[in-house]
């Protein structure tokens, strides 16, 4: 099936207190389409204004969202769930269009995903508890769990609605009001769910700006009116918002990409069964989302043994990838998200090459004809090599692979972990002993054990290492969002005796 | 023996280098790495970031120093970079996003001469290029 590229209106708004609002200086910037570099909408150009005027009304709001019941949040975090269920297809086609991944990709991962995260928090926040432990027998110490305030949030543009229910459903369902900002090349889909919730909670609760980095980010990130910032980018923003939030004093979570390693060993060809096509897929994951992943398995270790014959079937699949048109139904590849993406990813794989890496497959922009002739597309391409060279070290945040061979278990863990980050990783084998040594002697965050890709809600998702700290998609990222109270409470009627 | 540069920068991208100093005063460039938009020069305020001894200096475009971080350097050491300009956007920090624009960089591992010439060893150039 052929979606239609969708119809935006000619510009949108920030979402401040309950309503959409024009920037305050009525500046706009332009949004166009990967897919064909066509003219979506405009979107607010927000300045340190707009920010003062979302931070004011997330602060307004932030007393009574706190006083609000647990089932109260709840219940409104499962209504958003259910609007983004009820508009999949309008959702799915709307964030293909703005970043330019295949439609197969939003209707069966991205869209419905997000919806299951609100509904997770929705869950959670009603199922945990505070704790009280009896001290001695007249003094009993309370913890209540009390939400920070106002959180700001700065999302990217590789998974725009998914990335958004990630970091909003579990600030909100701690008691936090929120400002959030999308990244500038895909500010579609958060305008678009805020146009269908916009009467579910109360003004000031949810405030969304777009513009851009240096422009409005920096200004929330280091505001003094915010009390916690979460991020999810690259490693120079990030250390500058750590430095303004230590000006601040706030606490801060990170998540900042990696170089994820996919190991395979030798018994996953111990049979020629559905285990090795399981495995096989695995292997080719790198090319999901156009390798726009912050855990892109984008490096592919497999062990000597078996590597000549199992690369020849991992070419094969990658081959057999098909590119095109993004709102087709059978297309698994689509465009890069921005033209100076396609350039990075491209000088990678020349370099990749005069580090005297061999290509064993693509290597070049993929030819789409007709109207998407003008947007970025790129073959999955492998390079073999070794990890010392740059196209291993590095995240290329594209479609590229970059493959080497081990010797052993040792050999499998040191290149594992010859990496400055560690937010991803994968492991494959038959062999009891390594499904859970091989993950154990990993440094990072999430390690796949036969299987990859795999984001579900309750499973804990962050890095290790420069790839950043905090654990999102799970109940622990509450605490991150919270203060412990402590209430320490005496029963003696004895005064202490000091005085 | 000729003194070589590790960075060198296109006019294009001069160009725009001039018009942010012009509007920002004293700025410099920081190398990011990671996720998103990052393996690409940020151009900040020269106050806005925390510097020390971690952050190696690689040299001078357009009198705007340009710095990675040390662990950064280790795999880069080797390579020279050219600092451009394409149209594009970023959700980063970076002071050319508004204008529609981003660095990027073309790189090339160095040649021994030049390697030599920045005080590194070239033996490295070998072990680099086959394992």
């Amino acid at each position: 099936m052929i979606y239609q590229k969708p119809k935006f209106k000619e510009k949108y708004g920030n979402f401040i207190n309950g309503k959409f609002v024009e920037p305050v200086n009525g500046e706009y910037f332009d949004n166009y389409s990967p897919i064909d570099n066509s003219f979506l909408a405009k979107y607010p150009r927000s300045k340190k204004e707009d920010v003062n005027n979302a931070v004011a009304a997330a602060n307004a709001a932030k007393e009574a969202w706190a006083q609000t019941s647990a089932t109260e949040r709840a219940t409104l975090l499962n209504k958003v769930a259910d609007i983004i269920e009820e508009h999949l297809e309008e959702f799915a086609v709307v964030e293909t269009a703005d970043n330019g991944k295949p439609i197969r990709e939003t209707l069966n991962a991205d869209v419905p995903l997000a919806a299951d995260h609100w509904r997770y928090f929705a869950s959670a926040i009603r199922a945990e508890e505070g704790s009280a432990v009896e001290l001695d027998k007249d003094t009993v110490s309370l913890i209540i769990k009390e939400p920070m305030g106002v959180v700001a949030q700065i999302i990217p543009w590789n998974f725009p609605l998914l990335m958004l229910s990630w970091k909003l459903p579990p600030a909100l369902a701690a008691g936090n009001t929120v400002i959030l900002k999308p990244a500038e090349q895909t500010p579609a889909s958060a305008t678009l769910l805020m146009e269908k919730i916009a009467d579910i909670f109360p003004p000031g609760v949810i405030n969304i700006i777009h513009g851009f980095g240096p422009e409005a980010g920096k200004p929330l990130a280091s505001h003094p009116g915010v009390d916690k910032v979460a991020f999810t980018g690259e490693t120079t923003t990030g250390q500058l918002i750590m430095q303004y939030a230590s000006k601040n004093l706030n606490p801060v979570t990170m998540e900042l990409g990696g170089k994820s390693p996919n190991i395979f060993f030798n018994s996953v060809m111990d049979a020629d069964d559905e285990f090795l096509d399981k495995a096989i897929e695995g292997a080719v994951l790198f090319a999901f989302n156009q390798g726009e992943v912050c855990t892109c398995p984008s490096r592919l270790l497999v062990q000597e043994d078996i590597y000549d014959e199992f690369m020849k079937r991992v070419i094969d699949r990658v081959n057999a990838i098909k590119q095109g048109n993004p709102y087709d139904t059978e297309t698994q590849m689509g465009a890069q998200a921005s033209k100076d993406q396609f350039e990075k990813i491209m000088s990678y794989i020349k370099i990749g090459e005069e580090e005297g890496g061999k290509i064993l497959t693509g290597g070049k922009p993929a030819e789409v004809e007709g109207e998407f002739k003008n947007g970025y597309y790129i073959k999955p391409t492998l390079i073999e090599g070794h990890n010392k060279m740059r196209v291993f070290q590095e995240e290329i945040f594209g479609p590229v692979l970059s493959v080497t061979k081990f010797k052993d278990e040792a050999e499998a863990i040191e290149i594992a972990n010859d990496t400055l980050y560690g937010l991803g990783a994968g492991v494959w084998t038959r062999d009891a002993h390594q499904l859970y040594q091989i993950p154990r002697a990993i440094k990072a965050g999430r390690v796949w054990v036969n299987n990859y890709h795999a984001y579900p809600a309750h499973a804990p998702f962050g890095g290790y290492k420069k790839s950043g700290f905090g654990r999102e998609t799970h109940l622990m990222m509450l605490d991150h969002y919270r203060q412990n109270k402590n209430m320490l409470i005496s029963y003696n009627k004895n005064k202490l005796g000091f005085f | 023996m000729k003194k070589y540069q590790q960075v060198e920068i296109t006019e294009k991208a001069a160009e725009v280098v001039r018009k942010l100093k012009d509007e920002y005063g004293e700025v410099i460039f920081h190398q990011s790495g990671g996720c998103c938009d990052g393996t690409a020069p940020m151009m900040i305020e020269k106050d806005d970031m925390y510097l020390d001894e971690s952050d190696i200096f690689l040299g001078e475009l357009e009198g705007v120093p340009y710095y990675m971080s040390e662990d950064m350097y280790d795999i880069w050491k080797y390579t020279h970079i050219t600092v451009d300009v394409t149209e594009g956007r970023g959700s980063t920090f970076s002071l050319e996003i508004p204008l529609g624009l981003r660095f990027i960089i073309h790189s090339r591992i160095m040649t021994g001469e030049e390697a030599k010439s920045l005080g590194l060893s070239d033996n490295m150039l070998n072990n680099k290029t086959k394992e």
